[in-house]
């Protein structure tokens, strides 16, 4: 009895020492050597190095001068993902779906995509279809008063598929697609100024 | 089924199947070394002490399996009971309730990971991968032990030495395949970090908190020990968890491929490859049957947008991420609930009802490849009464492998089967009738039924997935799941090793012409007929109150 106590002790000392410490330690110094950037979580910075989201990460937008990320049952919280494990057959499911739908001012001749009107499972999901970027292009154009197609050739030009030969489709990154229409506009501000 | 999907499928179940060979015979090197003198055996037998030196029956072999498992579900409780006062703990994490404490640490012992807890708000970095990670090991190698000590014993010989196996799988097999997939979920973009959380402003000027860790480790041995335990709360749907198409495939051939590989190592040691092909032939058969019915029931758009102006045509999207592609959640689902993993790609509360069944179909049968180990020690229970079902039908003392089984045996393998029924439809039942368990659900109807079946069924099953919407972090919920995984973990690791036990105590008789073949296409119909009859019709009447209902009615 006491040995086999004595004998699991010695097992746990030791497998702790090497699958957990030895193990932990051979894993981060291969990505803080390898992919800093993504081993820290992907953290973008702005100008002044503060933080301003992880390009991995969805955050929330409501501005109309915005691309708007898919719904999040838990507000973008990215400390406390989750999904809104509704059933598809849910009338609550239907209750939110139809809210979003007068969000986006959606009609039967101007349908939403459905990822814009599904929560994605962690509540975090970073992208939208590339329907769904296109979808809303002329709230976005209006809002900053910028040329359409201008906006439709940024979304194509980041648009890619998830998975190359092997998924339907193609998919953008939110937060990439906002930073480079701030970048844009920037542009154009200058343009003018010096025109 | 397009073009992308069936390619996919392929991809990842052949792939794994292809991998599965060279470590199913690497694992056979160093968990079984020729006269039990491995490289490494002077090492391990320093480390165990003089109790490493005996060779043990079944009796010694499970007394020394409990007495390990005993001190790891001790140790990690104390761990989660002191995390506010240990180090790594970056974030402030603080005291956690002990139904809690009792409900994690039995999940992680018993190789489950149900998690009744958001990793991200409940559990300290140290908790993480001090305490549920080395169970993620350990667990593991507890399975994979089991299974060699059976082998050894149907091949005629001693059941080996528990402490030292427990050691060879940890250190030899577990730790070495670890590393290279988690360099390769590294290379593909998981976090590993001890940063702690980041608070971003966001575009629009609002705080965002990020929560971060050392997330690459704890996922690989999450994926290769059939554990499933995520580090954040919506586990591999998460996008620091898995942050792309290509860490999903990376992912799901980390579920499969060591329960791949344990049937070519049962094959190796007892010395009868022809068998072990038979055996593996029939696990696919069911996963990939389970695979077809829920990719093509996926394909159903969500229902509660019907009627609104949304156009739908790449299925149910409710719970599902965008960079995992059209199938890449749902052939998860049924990869992560055919071994005992439980981790999830998609929310499986959300998936179409029959697709939801799907997951609940491989955990109540358990041994498409299943669990670690357990999933052919399960596997082993229906060939013990698909063998005795044939003597019976042919006229013969039924027998496997040359050993008699007689009643005893066949006792024991019925009695171990059929506690899972028990525990998933009894567990059920009483919750589905008190507000312990109507009290916590999500959604209503049969939906709600679903998410009570389910949880007794996972944690049965040792396998830790839910239908999430379920709020499970209730002191009966986890007494309940709690008690359950544990007996439903040892029960069907502890019979077994007690049939081959007494089997192999009788004189083993030698292979005649009139002996039935485990070699051949007869022999694999009736072990699949055997499966179904015991594993599935148990639980059709469950089924048709809960998924068959909710379709029934609403999915018109």
């Amino acid at each position: 009895m006491l040995q086999s106590l004595l004998a699991s002790l010695r097992i746990t000392a030791a497998t702790m020492a090497i699958c957990v410490a030895g193990y932990s330690a051979a894993v981060w110094a291969f990505a803080q050597t390898v992919t800093p950037f993504t081993a820290n979580g992907s953290i973008l910075m702005d100008p002044a190095r503060n933080p301003i989201g992880s390009r991995q990460i969805a955050q929330g937008f409501s501005q109309p001068g915005y691309f708007w990320s898919r719904p999040s049952a838990v507000d973008y919280n990215a400390a406390g993902a989750a999904g809104s494990n509704r059933s598809p057959t849910s009338e609550d499911l239907k209750a939110r779906a139809a809210e979003t739908v007068a969000a986006y001012g959606a009609t039967p001749d101007n349908p939403l995509s459905a990822d814009l009107a599904a929560a994605s499972g962690a509540g975090l999901d970073p992208h939208i279809s590339e329907e769904g970027a296109l979808y809303q292009v002329p709230r976005v154009a209006e809002a900053r008063k910028l040329d359409p197609v201008k906006l439709t050739e940024l979304v194509n030009q980041q648009a890619r598929p998830p998975g190359a030969f092997l998924s339907n489709g193609r998919i953008v990154n939110v937060l990439d697609l906002n930073r480079a229409l701030d970048q844009l506009e920037d542009t154009q501000k200058q343009v003018v100024a010096g025109q | 089924m397009t073009l992308q999907a069936i390619l996919l499928v392929l991809i990842i179940i052949g792939g794994a199947a292809l991998l599965s060979w060279p470590l199913g015979r690497y694992m056979t090197r160093v968990m079984d070394p020729d006269g039990g003198t491995g490289a490494m055996t002077g090492v391990f037998r320093g480390i165990a002490g003089s109790l490493g030196r005996e060779e043990q029956d079944w009796k010694r072999y499970v007394f020394a399996m409990l007495a390990f498992n005993i001190v790891m579900f001790t140790v990690v409780y104390l761990i989660q009971a002191t995390q506010q006062w240990l180090p790594l703990n970056p974030d402030g994490m603080g005291a956690v309730r002990p139904d809690l404490m009792f409900n994690t640490a039995a999940s992680f012992t018993t190789n489950t990971n149900l998690q009744h807890y958001s990793g991200e708000s409940t559990y300290s970095y140290l908790t993480q991968l001090g305490g549920l990670m080395w169970l993620q090991f350990v667990s593991a190698a507890t399975g994979l032990a089991a299974l060699v000590a059976m082998a050894r014993g149907l091949a005629g010989r001693s059941l080996g030495n528990f402490w030292l196996d427990v050691q060879r799988a940890s250190f030899l097999v577990l730790l070495p395949v670890a590393l290279v997939f988690a360099a390769a979920l590294v290379l593909g973009g998981v976090p590993m970090t001890f940063g702690g959380s980041v608070v971003a402003t966001t575009l629009e000027g609002v705080q965002q908190t990020i929560a971060r860790g050392p997330v690459a480790a704890f996922v690989t041995i999450k994926q290769l020990g059939t554990n499933g335990g995520g580090f954040f709360g919506p586990n591999s749907t998460h996008p620091l968890e898995n942050p792309s198409f290509w860490t999903n495939m990376i992912q799901m051939v980390a579920i499969i491929i060591v329960p791949m590989a344990c049937v070519w190592m049962f094959g190796r040691i007892i010395g009868r490859m022809r068998h072990a092909v038979v055996i593996f032939a029939v696990m696919l058969v069911f996963v990939l049957i389970k695979t077809t019915g829920a990719v093509v029931f996926e394909t159903t758009p969500t229902q509660a947008f019907a009627g609104l102006p949304i156009a739908q045509d790449v299925g149910n999207l409710e719970g599902k991420e965008l960079r995992f592609g059209a199938t890449g959640g749902t052939l998860w689902a049924v990869l992560a609930t055919a071994t005992s993993n439980g981790s999830v790609g998609a929310m499986h509360d959300s998936l179409n009802p029959l697709t939801g069944m799907m997951p609940m179909v491989g955990m109540w049968l358990n041994e498409s490849f299943g669990g670690v180990g357990v999933g052919m020690i399960n596997m082993f229970l229906y060939i013990v009464v698909a063998v005795f079902v044939a003597g019976m039908m042919i006229g013969r003392t039924p027998e496997y492998l040359g050993w008699r089984v007689e009643s005893r045996e066949v006792k024991l393998a019925l009695f171990a089967l059929l506690a899972h029924g028990v525990f998933i439809l009894g567990g059920t039942a009483i919750f589905a009738a008190t507000p312990w368990g109507a009290a916590t659900l999500n959604n209503i109807g049969p939906h709600g039924f679903s998410e009570i079946l389910y949880e007794f069924t996972s944690a049965t099953a040792n396998n830790g997935s839910g239908f999430e919407g379920l709020g499970d972090n209730t002191v009966p919920w986890n007494i309940a799941t709690g008690l359950v995984m544990l007996f439903a973990r040892f029960i069907p690791i502890i019979l077994p090793l007690a049939i081959v036990g007494f089997m192999s105590s009788k004189r083993r008789a030698a292979e005649s012409a009139g002996t039935l073949s485990v070699e051949g296409g007869v022999f694999a119909t009736m072990l699949a007929v055997t499966v179904i009859v015991v594993g599935a019709l148990t639980f059709f009447p469950a089924a048709t109150l809960g998924p068959i209902a909710e379709h029934v009615m609403f999915m018109n």
